[in-house]
C-alpha cells in the first residue's frame, strides 16, 4: 500500500473548493458586492432585489412632466409577456430564451447623414449621468397595454451630439443579428435584422426616449437590453429593442412590420382608436393586470405633445 | 359494455385539458394575459378535436378497428363543447357581452369571420348527432354532415389569419387537415 505524503504547497482535501461552488464564484462576488452596496446606498432594498436575475440597480430622478400617474404594470408581467421575435414568436419565449444575449460589451454605430459618425459603447451613447425616469403608457398593436417606468435619455439629445446634416430627414434603427445569441433568427419569420424608423422631427420630440433601464434596474434582456427605443405615442413594435445601429437618412427607411404586411402596419403606426387593424379593433385595449377593457386614447394619450407633428396628414392614409 | 368504457375514456381524455386549464386558473398560473391564454387554449383544443374526429374514419379503414367508429360522434361532440367554450370566452370574457362589438368583429375581422363560420357549421352537426336525427334525416344526414369539412377548413383559416408572421403552428394544422382530406380522396 502506497502512502501519499502531502507536500506543503498542496491544499488539503477539505480546502479544495467543490467545482459546483467554484463555477458559481461570480454569483458570490456579485452577491457580496450587492450586499456591500446595500449598506452604502439608500436604495438598499432594490439593490438586494436585483441580485436575483443579475440585473444591476439603475436609479434616476423622475421627470414628472413626462410621467403618467397610473399604476405601474406588475414587473413580472412586464418581463414575461413580450413580443421580441428574435427569441421566439410566443410572448413567453423571450423570457425563456433571452439569456443567451451577450449585453456587455455592446456598441452602437451611428452613421449616415451626421457630421460626426462613430461607434460607441451603449453607456457612452446613453450616459448614466443624463438618465431620467419616465412613466409611460405602452400600447401594443394587439390591443393590450402596460404602464412602465423607463430609465433613459431623450433620443433628440443623443442625436444632436452627432450633428445631423441638413439632408437628414429620417432616423433608422437596427437590432442585432446573431442567431447564436438570438435563436429566433434561425427561422426567417421576419426579414432580419429588425428595423424601425422615425421621421427626424418625431425623433426630436422630447417624448422619444432611448432607454437602458426600467423599474429602477437595468433592462432585462427580454425587454431589449442593453439599449432600446421607447416612443409612447406609437404602437409598441416601433419601439425597437437591442439597438446596434442608428442611421440618419434622407429617404424614409425600411421598417420591418411594414415590409412584412404593408396593409396592416404603416410606417407611422401612431396609436389611433379610429383606424382599425384587420385583426384588432383599436378603439379599446386590455391593460395587463385588468379584467375589463379600457378606451384607447388618440396618440395613446400623448396628443397634446405630438399631434402637431401630423397636422396636415390624413392619419387614415398614413396609419 | 366495452363500448361504453371506450366512450368514457374518450370523454375523460377530451376533457382532461379543461381540468388542467381550471387548475391553472385557480393557481393564478395563466400568465400576464389570462383571457388571451384561455382563448388560445380553448381554440387549439377545438381544432385538435376537430382533426381527431376527421381522423376516425381513415384510421378505422386503415386498421380495421371497428370499435373506433362510435368514437367519431364522441370526439365530434367534444370538439363542439370546446368550440362553445372558445366562443363563450370571446363573447363573455374578451368582449364582456358587448354584442355590438361581436357583430362588428364578425363582419370586419376576416379571421373572426372565418372562425365564426366554422362555429355556425358545427351547431347543426351537434344538434343532429343523435340516432333519432340520423333516422329522421336518412341519406340527407350524410350530406348535412359534410359541413364538417367546411368547419375544419374555416377553423384552420381562422388560425392562419390570426397569427402575425409565424405560420408554422397553423401550418401544422393545415397539413394534418390536408392529409386527412387526401386520405378520403385516395379511397375513392
Amino acid at each position: 500500500m502506497r502512502i501519499r505524503i502531502r507536500r506543503a504547497s498542496e491544499p488539503a482535501a477539505s480546502e479544495i473548493t467543490p467545482e459546483g461552488l467554484w463555477l458559481r464564484r461570480r454569483e458570490f462576488l456579485q452577491a457580496g458586492a450587492a450586499g456591500a452596496g446595500a449598506l452604502l446606498l439608500p436604495s438598499a432594498l432594490s439593490a438586494l432585489e436585483s441580485r436575483a436575475d443579475g440585473l444591476g440597480a439603475l436609479k434616476a430622478p423622475r421627470n414628472a412632466t413626462y410621467s403618467v400617474s397610473e399604476d405601474h404594470t406588475d414587473y413580472d408581467d412586464a418581463t414575461r409577456y413580450n413580443n421580441f421575435y428574435e427569441f421566439g414568436t410566443d410572448k413567453q419565449d423571450p423570457k425563456k430564451y433571452a439569456h443567451t444575449l451577450v449585453r456587455d460589451p455592446w456598441s452602437v454605430l451611428i452613421d449616415g447623414e451626421v457630421g460626426k459618425p462613430g461607434r460607441l459603447s451603449f453607456e457612452d451613447l446613453v450616459p448614466r449621468k443624463a438618465l431620467e425616469e419616465r412613466v409611460y403608457r405602452l400600447r401594443c398593436v394587439e390591443a393590450w397595454s402596460m404602464v412602465i417606468p423607463w430609465i433613459g435619455v431623450p433620443l433628440g439629445d443623443v442625436l444632436k451630439r452627432f450633428e445631423p446634416t441638413r439632408k437628414a430627414r429620417y432616423v433608422a434603427f437596427e437590432t442585432l443579428v446573431d442567431p447564436e445569441q438570438m435563436p429566433g433568427q434561425r427561422r426567417r419569420v421576419l426579414d432580419w435584422p429588425y428595423r424601425e424608423g422615425l421621421r427626424l422631427d418625431e425623433a426630436m420630440n422630447p417624448l422619444a426616449l432611448l432607454a437602458t433601464g426600467m423599474y429602477g434596474r437595468e433592462l432585462p434582456n427580454q425587454n431589449g437590453a442593453p439599449v432600446r427605443l421607447v416612443v409612447p405615442w406609437k404602437y409598441g413594435f416601433k419601439s425597437i429593442k437591442s439597438i446596434v445601429r442608428i442611421h440618419l437618412t434622407e429617404d424614409q427607411p425600411f421598417t420591418t412590420w411594414n415590409d412584412s404586411a404593408p396593409q396592416e402596419y404603416g410606417f407611422y403606426a401612431n396609436v389611433n382608436p379610429d383606424v382599425h387593424h384587420p385583426r384588432w379593433r383599436q378603439s379599446r385595449e386590455r391593460r395587463i393586470g385588468e379584467f375589463g377593457k379600457r378606451k384607447t386614447l388618440p396618440f395613446n394619450g400623448y396628443a397634446e405633445e405630438v399631434a402637431g407633428l401630423y397636422k396636415r396628414m390624413d392619419l387614415a392614409e398614413f396609419y | 359494455m366495452t363500448r361504453i368504457r371506450i366512450t368514457a375514456a374518450t370523454v375523460a381524455l377530451g376533457l382532461l385539458p379543461l381540468l388542467v386549464l381550471v387548475v391553472r386558473a385557480l393557481r393564478d398560473d395563466l400568465g400576464a394575459n389570462p383571457i388571451e391564454e384561455v382563448s388560445h387554449e380553448t381554440g387549439q383544443w377545438t381544432l385538435r378535436l376537430l382533426l381527431a374526429t376527421l381522423a376516425v374514419t381513415p384510421l378505422r379503414r386503415l386498421s380495421g378497428w371497428s370499435w373506433l367508429a362510435p368514437q367519431r360522434r364522441t370526439l365530434g361532440l367534444l370538439c363542439f363543447a370546446w368550440a362553445v367554450l372558445h366562443v363563450s370566452t370571446w363573447v363573455a370574457l374578451d368582449l364582456a357581452f358587448d354584442f355590438g362589438a361581436v357583430v362588428e368583429d364578425v363582419l370586419d375581422r376576416p379571421y373572426i369571420t372565418a372562425g365564426f363560420t366554422g362555429f355556425v357549421c358545427l351547431v347543426p352537426l351537434a344538434v343532429t348527432s343523435t340516432r333519432a336525427w340520423m333516422r329522421r334525416l336518412g341519406r340527407r344526414w350524410t350530406r348535412l354532415h359534410r359541413l364538417v369539412y367546411v368547419a375544419a377548413a374555416a377553423g384552420v383559416v381562422h388560425f392562419l389569419w390570426l397569427v402575425k408572421a409565424d405560420l408554422l403552428e397553423p401550418g401544422i394544422y393545415a397539413a394534418v387537415l390536408a392529409l386527412l382530406l387526401a386520405a378520403r380522396l385516395v379511397r375513392r
